[in-house]
């Protein structure tokens, strides 16, 4: 009951946001967003399927580009963008991804961080498509719906990324009920076990990241439409960095979570680390270092986890 | 064939020049992964350590140039201890919070260096008595490369024999294959584990030190030998020397080589090698060469 409460006052206040706040604020709660769907993208593997990942910044980037080539090219339509963003996302962590799933652990991390990487130097390279590190700029403003106008304003852009939002972090809540997100935790929690009882595990693994890889295109769509530029700087080292960085600060595992821990790190970055002088890259780093040491279960852990002494009394009872 | 050889024969060398470049890295990297299970995601940090102290402190003379890699040595120590001591009192809770834990260490090293030395590539002199060119087979060639190729053979070698061959090694050896093990006879494991991880931390830094004329120092420079370091361990398998070297000569290949052949490709090159190796040998290079 309390969660529902919870739910209900977070969309209150978000529907509240662009009669409340500036231009520029508004446009940050929209990067939010963004990065809420990238963080619950990340979440699905690191925390729920306990795959840790560094590297959906490339579906990000994939399904950015997507998306933004479909503005320029064949609609300015915004559901079909992110519906073809998603594709591309799933299609490329399809190729990609059973290299990475024969991996567990910190072998996983590291096959992801590759995977991360090449996307970045490979959209930097490919010219024709991407136009390389000079960017793709000139993407039309995004049409919600068919026969509404197309969405300049601030505010409106932010009630299309929220209304996406909203409809993929349903889809992942509902995903996590359903039989195949039990077996994706019983992945984390006991692979062994599963395997015994005749589940092809690494099946499951590759279905989950391509699922996690479609997430993350979509989420690179809403920031192609929200930003109306995208660069290779988004699909770099740092939008993966921050993206497990929300998941953590969050608290592994936790959906909403990893949305507020997307909020944190968004806001640390780019308000705070904003009047740090371009420090910025600083603050983030100290932000790891801090959440690792000081919230070990994240803030969806609450404040239990600081109470030491009665965790292990229960252990003992 | 002989004439394919002789345009390429450059590149080919360039790929053993940058190959032993990143075994400097790598095998610390692999070798903390293999006994404690850390993702050291400040490696690449080291590296940077060492490549300053050679920009900041060489002036073309030998003086200078010692100076360099003594001084990116110990602070490359100082760094792989500090890391061993923030790391340690996390082991019970899983790689995911040692990986944050060094990746935020390697953010703050990042912007730190940013600050002392500014957000530019910074171009090394190597020692002047080495900075000409020399000739093989018709092919000028940089002698501080040659040079470089030499030492860090040497280097390798002494990693490797050091590794395989000494008491020390098979130490080190056991507390890869069993901790539990080892600690059980007596050896106090984590003295092990503190001194592998700054022995690592100083071969990044010497790496970092004779590397910057090679590869020079700037902003993005760890997250690139890092990435680089992390394929070489994944294609040549973890925890393991041989492979390290395996996978670093064949990543150096790959990166110059390869690039210079096929252009178009280039940057999904190393993704392929990794996939090709995967493919064919799940344990990574290292079980080529392994009986067991």
């Amino acid at each position: 009951m309390r969660g529902r409460i919870g739910y209900i006052v977070a969309l209150l206040a978000l529907l509240s946001v662009p009669w409340v706040m500036g231009p520029y604020a508004v446009a940050t709660v929209s990067k939010i967003l963004v990065f809420a769907v990238l963080a619950m993208s990340v979440n699905l593997l690191t925390g729920v399927s306990g795959l840790p990942t560094l590297g959906q910044s490339a579906y990000f980037g994939v399904g950015a580009y997507a998306g933004a080539l479909t503005a320029i090219h064949l609609t300015d339509l915004g559901p079909a963008q992110v519906v073809i963003a998603a594709l591309a996302g799933a299609v490329a962590a399809a190729l990609t991804g059973p290299v990475a799933v024969r991996a567990r652990g910190v072998p996983f991390l590291m096959i992801t961080l590759a995977i991360g990487e090449i996307a970045y130097s490979a959209a930097g390279r490919l010219d024709s498509v991407t136009h390389g590190t000079d960017g793709l700029s000139g993407i039309p403003p995004v049409v919600a719906a068919p026969g509404l106008a197309p969405t300049v304003n601030e505010g409106l852009v932010f009630y299309y990324v929220l209304a996406v939002f909203l409809v993929l972090f349903g889809a992942v809540a509902l995903l996590l009920r359903s039989p195949f997100g039990l077996t994706l935790r019983g992945l984390r929690d006991n692979e062994a076990r599963l395997k015994a009882v005749g589940y092809h595990t690494t099946a499951y693994a590759l279905v989950g990241y391509v699922i996690a890889g479609a997430i993350a295109g979509a989420a690179g769509s809403l920031w192609a439409s929200a930003q109306r530029f995208v660069a290779p700087g988004d699909l770099g080292f740092e939008v993966a960095a921050l993206a497990l960085l929300a998941v953590i600060v969050g608290g592994v595992g936790s959906m909403w979570g990893a949305c507020l821990g997307a909020a944190v790190v968004i806001v640390a970055r780019d308000y705070i680390g904003a009047n740090l002088s371009g420090h910025g890259p600083l603050l983030l780093g100290v932000l790891f270092v801090a959440a690792v040491y000081l919230l070990p279960r994240g803030i969806s852990g609450g404040l239990r986890q600081w109470r030491r002494p009665a965790r292990k009394q229960e252990v003992a009872a | 064939m002989l004439d394919w050889f002789d345009t390429n024969l450059v590149s080919m060398v360039d790929g053993v020049a940058y190959g032993l470049l990143l075994f400097t890295l790598a095998v610390g990297l692999s070798l903390v992964f293999g006994m404690m299970d850390v993702l050291n995601l400040a490696h690449g940090s080291l590296y940077l350590v060492g490549a300053f102290a050679a920009y900041a402190l060489s002036d073309g003379s030998w003086l200078g140039f010692a100076l360099a890699i003594g001084v990116g040595m110990v602070a490359g120590i100082f760094g792989g201890g500090l890391l061993a001591a923030m790391t340690a009192p996390l082991s019970g809770r899983g790689h995911l919070d040692q990986a944050a834990l060094t990746l935020g260490v390697s953010l703050i090293a990042a912007e730190v260096m940013v600050m002392i030395f500014g957000a530019e590539v910074v171009p090394t002199q190597p020692p002047d008595a080495l900075a000409g060119s020399a000739s093989i087979l018709g092919h000028r060639y940089p002698v501080y490369r040659l040079v470089f190729i030499a030492v860090a053979g040497l280097l390798a070698v002494g990693v490797y024999v050091a590794f395989e061959r000494s008491s020390l090694g098979a130490l080190v050896r056991a507390t890869v294959a069993d901790r539990d093990m080892v600690r059980a006879m007596g050896v106090d494991t984590r003295l092990v584990l503190f001194g592998v991880f700054a022995f690592g931390a100083a071969l990044a830094a010497l790496g970092g030190a004779l590397g910057a004329p090679i590869l020079a120092p700037g902003p993005g420079v760890d997250e690139n030998v890092l990435v680089l370091s992390l394929v070489v361990i994944v294609i040549g398998g973890l925890g393991s020397v041989k492979g390290a070297l395996l996978g670093a000569l064949v990543i150096g290949q790959v990166q110059t080589l390869g690039v210079a052949l096929l252009p178009t490709y280039a940057p999904f090159l190393l993704f392929g090698a990794m996939l090709v190796v995967l493919a064919w040998r799940p344990q990574g290079l290292a079980s080529l060469v392994t009986r067991s």
